[in-house]
């Protein structure tokens, strides 16, 4: 780590993952930030890292019966049930406002079927603009979603190569928490070939109004996020980081720069803000100037040289 | 529309369970529309965790300081303690911090000035019909139908007395004015004024027989609808109806924050069960 008495320069903030270099390590996890363009009045798009899409899938998705969401303590459940608009209307009508930013926009996807991955990989892939695909294959709100093949190492290993010969994009596979031993998923589909891992998707979870005896999701179970599930990601992306040598970008509860600087310096070359966004529109701008201000202060001239600096 | 961090002026028990909360919001007088809402974000430490939607009764300016001051413009909202969020907010005091973010939704649309206009708010589902009243006295007839379960439930009914708005009060126990609900009186008036347009808030079962009431004698109707909702600015698809031509294989769903909250009947897809996102306890 560089240290320097004198007040420092300007940190250098940029961080590269799989070729893509992003001008800092905060983006948006996929579901919390729309298609963008939601965000737009609040937040200049031009400071995130990168812009990370909501779930595409192969046709149009409905979603969830509503009751959809509700709040838990320092967390929230939610059972949206990727209602997306399809990756075709999505390449039409989303893509080309995201153009505009002078900002990486990697696009998440999920299928129900490998084929269906596979498919909605292979029409992203000549899209200019989109930088990287981010797969989902962890989302536990949809019954016949990608639960089946996060929770299964054979089922992800054989889903992601299969995305892997179908684009030429870099390739981000984002895992879900809800796992006996995270390191084997993650090992799975480093070796399938994904060039990076982004965790944790929400961990599963319940709750029940006591008057009417009803589950408060009209699923039943939903997803938690939110500052409740910090030290479980935090714990599961250290795992990770041992596991596998690719990339890993750091994701669960962080709504402040010292909640991103657990997930760095456990070893996340890159973080996502999930629920902060809905308390705060204005959240990933605040991470951001703050965890500038942070490595001013701490004398670190490059935010890189904190990664993976943790010491036990 | 923007995020910004402000203060309370006051917050008063105006009937039991209800308050009253008046907040300095810059430039809320000319841009907030009657049945939009903000996103009230309790304090910074948790919980609670997510901002709360509610609808905005009134803007306004404060008187001024002093001469060379502008006047500062204040919003109120009212709200009625329900659970955590609100249980902390009824124990906010002048000069506490808050952030609001707003003005959000789309709001009512007012209509032509030689309608008469009928305003049924149930409970707390009157808040966002008070700038609606302000704006529509100026030209039309305005008649408001106020219900709730007890004489508890009835609030700010005089002030829309001053505006000049006719008020009709009912409870469901008879505890102040008519006895019954407030769609049978609703039916009446719509017997005695039978081209006047209907603008509705309140608890869903309410709603749905305004709606039924005014689909029956094709009365023009907008309704106000409380949604359970994280984001407010159309992100987290977390309050989302059903609309109308709404199917299983072509879904048709709505975010109440940005298509709405307020909507045209005839935007939704009012089959039985349809809407149904919505906690029990008014309109945001």
């Amino acid at each position: 780590m560089i240290k320097s008495d004198e007040k420092m320069l300007q940190p250098k903030m940029a961080v590269e993952i799989a070729g893509i270099k992003f001008k800092n390590p905060v983006m948006p996890a996929s579901g919390t930030f729309g298609y963008g363009k939601e965000y737009d009045p609040y937040l200049d798009l031009n400071q995130l890292g990168a812009i990370v899409t909501k779930g595409m899938s192969l046709n149009p998705k409905a979603g969830n019966n509503t009751p959809r969401i509700c709040e838990t303590v320092s967390g929230m459940l939610n059972a949206i049930g990727l209602q997306n608009v399809g990756v075709d209307a999505f390449i039409k009508n989303k893509m080309p406002f995201l153009e505009q930013f002078d900002t990486p926009v990697i696009v998440n996807f999920f299928g129900n079927t490998q084929d269906e991955y596979g498919e909605v990989a292979a029409r992203l892939d000549d899209v200019t603009g989109v930088a990287a695909l981010e797969m989902n294959i962890s989302c536990p709100n949809v019954k016949h979603g990608g639960i089946v093949f996060g929770t299964d190492p054979k089922a992800a290993f054989s889903a992601v190569s299969l995305v892997r010969k179908r684009t030429t994009k870099p390739l981000f596979v984002k895992l879900t928490p809800n796992v006996t031993d995270i390191q084997i998923t993650a090992r799975a589909a480093e070796d399938a070939g994904a060039d990076a891992l982004s965790l944790i998707n929400t961990l599963t979870g319940m709750a029940v109004d006591v008057k009417t005896r009803k589950p408060r999701l009209a699923n039943t179970i939903g997803g938690l996020s939110g500052p409740a599930i910090r030290p479980v990601a935090v714990r599961l992306v250290h795992q990770v980081v041992q596991a596998v040598q690719i990339p890993v970008i750091g994701i669960g509860g962080i709504s402040r720069a010292m909640d991103a600087l657990e997930f760095l310096i456990v070893g996340a070359k890159a973080v996502q803000v999930g629920t902060a966004n809905f308390v705060d529109p204005n959240a990933m701008a605040i991470i951001i100037a703050d965890l500038e201000k942070f490595c001013r202060e701490e004398g670190i001239a490059d935010i890189n040289d904190l990664i993976g600096t943790l010491e036990i | 529309m923007k995020n910004f961090k402000t203060i309370i002026l006051s917050n008063q028990e105006i009937s039991p369970n209800y308050y009253r909360m008046k907040i300095l919001a810059p430039g809320y007088n000319k841009q907030a529309k009657p049945g939009q809402f903000v996103m009230f974000r309790v304090q910074r430490s948790l919980p609670p965790l997510l901002r709360r939607p509610f609808g905005i009764f009134r803007a306004g300016f404060l008187p001024a300081d002093c001469d060379s001051m502008p006047p500062k413009e204040f919003i109120e909202i009212i709200y009625k303690v329900v659970g955590s969020g609100t249980e902390i907010m009824q124990g906010l005091h002048h000069g506490d911090p808050v952030e609001l973010l707003g003005p959000l939704g789309e709001g009512f649309a007012v209509g032509s000035p030689e309608e008469e206009k009928i305003l049924v708010g149930g409970g707390i589902g009157l808040v966002p019909l008070y700038m609606l009243a302000e704006k529509m006295v100026e030209t039309s007839n305005v008649r408001l139908l106020m219900g709730g379960r007890t004489r508890d439930d009835i609030i700010t009914v005089t002030e829309f007395e001053r505006l000049g708005v006719e008020t009709y009060v009912s409870t469901e126990d008879g505890s102040l004015g008519e006895e019954g609900l407030v769609t049978q009186v609703l039916e009446r008036k719509l017997d005695k004024y039978p081209h006047s347009t209907v603008f509705a808030c309140g608890p869903m079962p309410m709603i749905e027989a305004v709606q039924k009431i005014c689909a029956e004698r094709g009365t023009s109707l907008q309704v106000s609808l409380e949604a359970l909702m994280a984001c407010g600015v159309g992100a987290c698809l977390g309050c989302v109806v059903k609309g109308e031509g709404h199917a299983e294989e072509e879904p048709r769903y709505l975010c109440t924050c940005t298509s709405g909250p307020v909507f045209k009947a005839e935007e939704l897809d009012w089959r039985k069960a349809e809407i149904k996102n919505v906690k029990s306890g008014g309109c945001k």
